[in-house]
Order: structure tokens, then C-alpha cells, then sequence
């Protein structure tokens, strides 16, 4: 299908990291059933690396092929790393999205922070809430 | 591969595929021009014209080849609404649920100073005549309602909108693309004034349609430079698309009855077997609809990756997801029929013509139920609606 790169349909049709961590450390989840995508993270943090991520995400195609493209890219990785994690870097690790599907990848990017953030509250870490802007996902969305 | 996404495009038929081919090889001359090879092209046009005329129950001369249902309804709706201004009356009815090509252009109109009525179709996707009647008003200079459905195929009163029409003296046009060569139409049985169809939609090539508009009711070009389609549709006509169309409706119209029977079964078949998936839903009346068309909802899953893993599996399907419109919003027929939207998210579209089997039946309702199953897997509006954390919606 010409619609989405090899990459997108690889992690689409296979879909990495699907599922959900019971004893999670940190989990989160953005978007809004009426904009069409929900993305959950879960993470598992031990000794400030991540040692296991999964997902559960509604969406379309390249919503779920970004949540799994994003978890292969933060597992092992430590948390100051997975900060810094982009939806640009995602698209690009998926060798591009459609210019109408750039979304999937800013929820992406937002739930794996959402999940950071609140493995961060739970655990009393500090941190900057400027890093946290307030997950504008619909808001986001309506802007392209 | 198993196409069932006949409301969005059909195979050729044998039949038009050879005539357009015969006629584009033998019959190209420009029908304008005054030589034989010219002369022959408008004989060729003007038997075309009178078979399309006989089947829906129209004369000749009322007839027009465009190219295809969106111009046809642009240029029905434009052509009223410009008839209507002269005479101060700017006021249309039409219906929430309306083709684009028809929505568009009155959205276009509004902002040109016209006031439109949009009727609500309820949750089976009916108008009602009763609501068209009370909708009309002195100012109104056209009634614009689709014959059936595009998405989730459901037939409207036509005969008696018709009816109420033609007694407040308001044209009353149609946007029949679905419906042709799938149901019957007769233009001065059902009252109709102007009336939209498309080749396409019933096996004939794409980029040619027609556009009726009856006797007495003036219609104004949209396409300007030529006197082509008697001063109303300039352009050099496209006979062998033309007579491809013909061809295909004629053939659509003489097995009408069987066609609709057979694909009936087929449909029902799979409304059936899509029912017994949890919390799924018909979308649209379950008996007033085309005979191919099926439409569910199914909570807990978008649409977009439901179709492309029925891509995977050999089936062509549709949906009203925002995700396959490039829109933000779901289908604006399934927010008429008050879908909420995460519902309307998860929409299916199946389209069957008369070339589907058993065989394709049973196959889909293997993949379908699968691949929901699939999906809400790992859905998390799925695992909130199990938990108990999301109430059911369907």
C-alpha cells in the first residue's frame, strides 16, 4: 500500500510491544476517543533505565505503528535519553508519515512523557513541569 | 481479492467496456462537425440519449451528458438557485446527510446570501415527506435530497417528497448516483425535476454521467464556450463514455429484479453475521436500503486499521473514520444518524454488486469478526468499556 512506508506497514501489521504491564512504574495515556486515537504507555523503570515498555492504542494505522515504533526506541534507554525523545525522531525511524498523520507520532511522543511524568510524581523525583507541557492532544489535532 | 466497495467505484461490464471501445475505435468524430464522420458521432449520441431518456422514464431532450454525479449536482443545484434569485426566493431544503458534492455546493451558496434547511434523518436515516412538506416555504426555490444513501445506503421517499415538491411548485432535484441501475426510477412517476447520476456507479467508466432536468424547468450552463448538450453543457461530448454508460445501465435495468434479489441475500447474509459481533451496530434502515449495502459500527476500534488489515486479507472495504477522509471528523452521515463519534470512528463499509459470491460472504465474516477481535486486543477504549471504566455505548 502506498499510503504508508514499508517501515509504517512493518510495525503496523507486527506490532511491537503490544500489551500491558500489570506492575507498571509509569503509565500514560493521551488523546480522545472522539478525535479517533488513544495511545496507553507502560513503562518499567529499573536503576533509571527502561527496562520494558508496552502499549494499548485505538487508533488508525499509523497510530499504532508509531506506539510501536516508539517503544522499540525507548526500551533499554535511560530516562534522561527517553526524555529527549521526539515525534520527529519517530517519523523518522518510520521513514516518514503522511503530512495528516504527523499526529500519531505527536501522541506517541506525548504518552511516552505522560508515562515518564508519572513515574516521576509517583516516585517523588523532581522535575521541571515546563518539560510536561499540558498533553494538548485534541487541541494538537485541530491544529493542522 | 474480494471487492466489495461498489458504492466508491465498480468494475466496467464486458458489455460497456467493448462499447466504449468500439466506439472510440469506429465513431470518433466530433458529433459538431458537419461531415459524415461527424454526423455518425451525433447519431451515436443522439440514440444514447433516447435509451437513457426511455429508462428512466424521461424524453430525450431532457437529458444532458455531464461528467460524472459531482457536476451534475453542482450544476442541478447552481441552476435552481439562480432561478430561484431572480425571482427573490433564496431559500433550499435539503438534508444532513447529502454527498459532499451537493453539501459543498451549499455551503457555497449560503455564503452567497442563501438560507438552507439542512432536515435531520433520524437514527434509520429517513427523511420523512411530512418534515420536507413543513420545511418548504414561500421563499424556497429548490428541494434537493439524495435518492439513497452513499455510506450507509439508505432509500428516501423519493415518490412522495416528490409529491409534496410538485405541490408547493418547488423543483425538486434528486442526487440518484447510488441508486441508478440498482433501483427503479421513473422521473414522472416519482415527480422529480432534476435528477444526478454517474456511470460509474453502475458499471460503466468513470468521468461520465447525466443530468435530467424535465421540461419547462430552465437550467442554466455551468460550463461555459460551446453549444454542445443544447447551450447547456459545453464541451466536446465524450460519445463512447456516453454509450459505454448507456450500455451499462441498460444492462443494470433489464436484471434489475434479479440483481437485487441475489445481492439482497448477500447482504442480509452478512448483516447477520456482523450482528453477532458484541457491540456492533447497522448503521441505517434495516430494509429501506440498496441491495449491496452494509454498514456497522463496531466500539472499541477505528476504522482505518480495520481496512487495511481487510487489505491484507484480499478484502476492499470503506470506512467513515476520520483517518480515511484526512479529516478530523468522522463521516457526517453517521454524526446524522447520531453516531457519537468514537462510535462513528469505527465504521465498515461493505458495497457488494451482483458479481459477489457465497464464497466472499463466508470469507468476510471469517476476517471481520477476526481482525475486531484483533484490534480491541489491544485497545485501551476496549479495555476501559471491559472494565467497566467506559460505559457501552452499542
Amino acid at each position: 500500500m502506498a499510503l504508508y512506508s514499508e517501515k509504517v506497514m512493518d510495525h503496523f501489521l507486527h506490532p511491537r510491544n503490544v500489551g500491558v504491564i500489570e506492575d507498571a512504574d509509569g503509565v500514560g495515556e493521551v488523546g480522545n476517543a472522539k478525535c479517533g486515537d488513544i495511545m496507553k504507555i507502560f513503562l518499567k523503570i529499573d536503576g533509571g533505565i527502561v527496562t520494558d515498555a508496552k502499549f494499548s492504542t485505538f487508533g488508525c494505522g499509523s497510530a499504532i505503528a508509531s506506539s510501536s515504533m516508539a517503544t522499540e526506541m525507548i526500551k533499554g534507554q535511560p530516562v534522561e535519553k527517553v526524555m529527549e525523545l521526539t515525534n520527529k525522531a519517530v517519523v523518522e525511524a518510520l521513514d516518514g508519515l503522511p503530512a495528516y498523520k504527523l499526529h500519531c507520532s505527536v501522541l506517541a511522543e506525548e504518552a511516552v512523557k505522560a508515562a515518564l511524568k508519572d513515574y516521576f510524581d509517583k516516585n517523588s523525583i523532581p522535575y521541571d513541569p515546563a518539560q510536561f507541557p499540558d498533553a494538548p492532544s485534541c487541541a494538537s489535532c485541530e491544529m493542522h | 481479492m474480494i471487492y466489495a466497495d461498489n458504492a466508491a467505484t465498480t468494475k466496467m461490464s464486458p458489455r460497456a467496456l467493448e462499447e466504449m471501445c468500439r466506439t472510440a475505435g469506429e465513431i470518433w468524430g466530433n458529433p459538431s462537425s458537419l461531415y459524415g464522420l461527424g454526423q455518425a458521432a451525433q447519431e451515436a449520441l443522439t440514440d444514447a440519449r433516447e435509451r437513457m431518456a426511455k429508462i428512466l422514464g424521461a424524453e430525450a431532450k431532457e437529458i444532458y451528458f455531464t461528467s460524472g454525479g459531482s457536476e451534475s449536482d453542482n450544476q442541478a443545484i447552481r441552476s435552481c438557485a439562480r432561478l430561484g434569485a431572480a425571482k427573490n426566493r433564496k431559500h433550499i431544503v435539503s438534508t444532513a446527510f447529502e454527498h459532499h458534492a451537493v453539501l459543498h455546493t451549499l455551503k457555497r451558496l449560503e455564503k452567497e446570501g442563501y438560507e438552507v434547511t439542512y432536515l435531520p434523518v433520524h437514527e434509520n436515516g429517513i427523511v420523512t415527506p411530512e418534515e420536507v412538506a413543513a420545511a418548504i416555504r414561500p421563499d424556497t426555490c429548490l428541494v434537493t435530497i439524495m435518492f439513497a444513501n452513499n455510506e450507509i445506503g439508505t432509500i428516501e421517499p423519493i415518490g412522495e417528497i416528490g409529491a409534496v415538491c410538485r405541490a408547493a411548485k418547488v423543483p425538486f432535484h434528486t442526487d440518484a448516483v447510488q441508486a441508478a441501475g440498482h433501483v427503479k426510477i421513473d422521473v414522472k412517476e416519482m415527480n422529480i425535476d432534476l435528477l444526478s447520476l454517474s456511470a460509474h456507479k453502475f458499471h460503466g467508466p468513470r468521468g461520465v454521467g447525466a443530468l435530467y432536468c424535465r421540461t419547462g424547468l430552465p437550467l442554466y450552463p455551468l460550463i461555459e464556450g460551446g453549444a454542445q448538450e443544447r447551450n447547456r453543457r459545453a464541451g466536446t461530448e465524450n460519445v463512447a463514455g456516453i454509450r459505454a454508460m448507456v450500455t451499462a445501465l441498460e444492462e443494470m435495468t433489464a436484471n434489475l429484479d434479479r440483481n437485487a434479489a441475489y445481492v439482497r441475500s448477500l447482504r442480509d447474509r452478512l448483516i447477520d453475521g456482523l450482528s453477532a459481533i458484541p457491540h456492533s451496530a447497522l448503521n441505517g434502515d434495516p430494509e429501506k436500503r440498496l441491495p449491496g449495502n452494509v454498514n456497522f459500527c463496531f466500539e472499541g476500534i477505528e476504522g482505518e486499521s480495520l481496512l487495511l488489515l481487510l487489505d491484507q486479507a484480499g478484502i476492499c472495504a470503506s470506512s467513515g473514520s476520520a483517518c480515511t477522509s484526512g479529516s478530523l471528523d468522522p463521516s457526517h452521515v453517521l454524526l446524522a444518524i447520531r453516531r457519537p463519534h468514537e462510535v462513528a470512528h469505527g465504521s465498515l463499509r461493505l458495497t457488494l454488486s451482483e458479481e459477489n459470491t457465497e464464497e466472499d460472504v463466508d470469507t468476510i465474516l471469517q476476517e471481520v469478526p477476526r481482525i475486531v477481535t484483533y484490534l480491541r486486543g489491544f485497545s485501551p477504549i476496549w479495555q476501559d468499556l471491559q472494565s467497566g471504566r467506559r460505559q457501552h455505548l452499542l
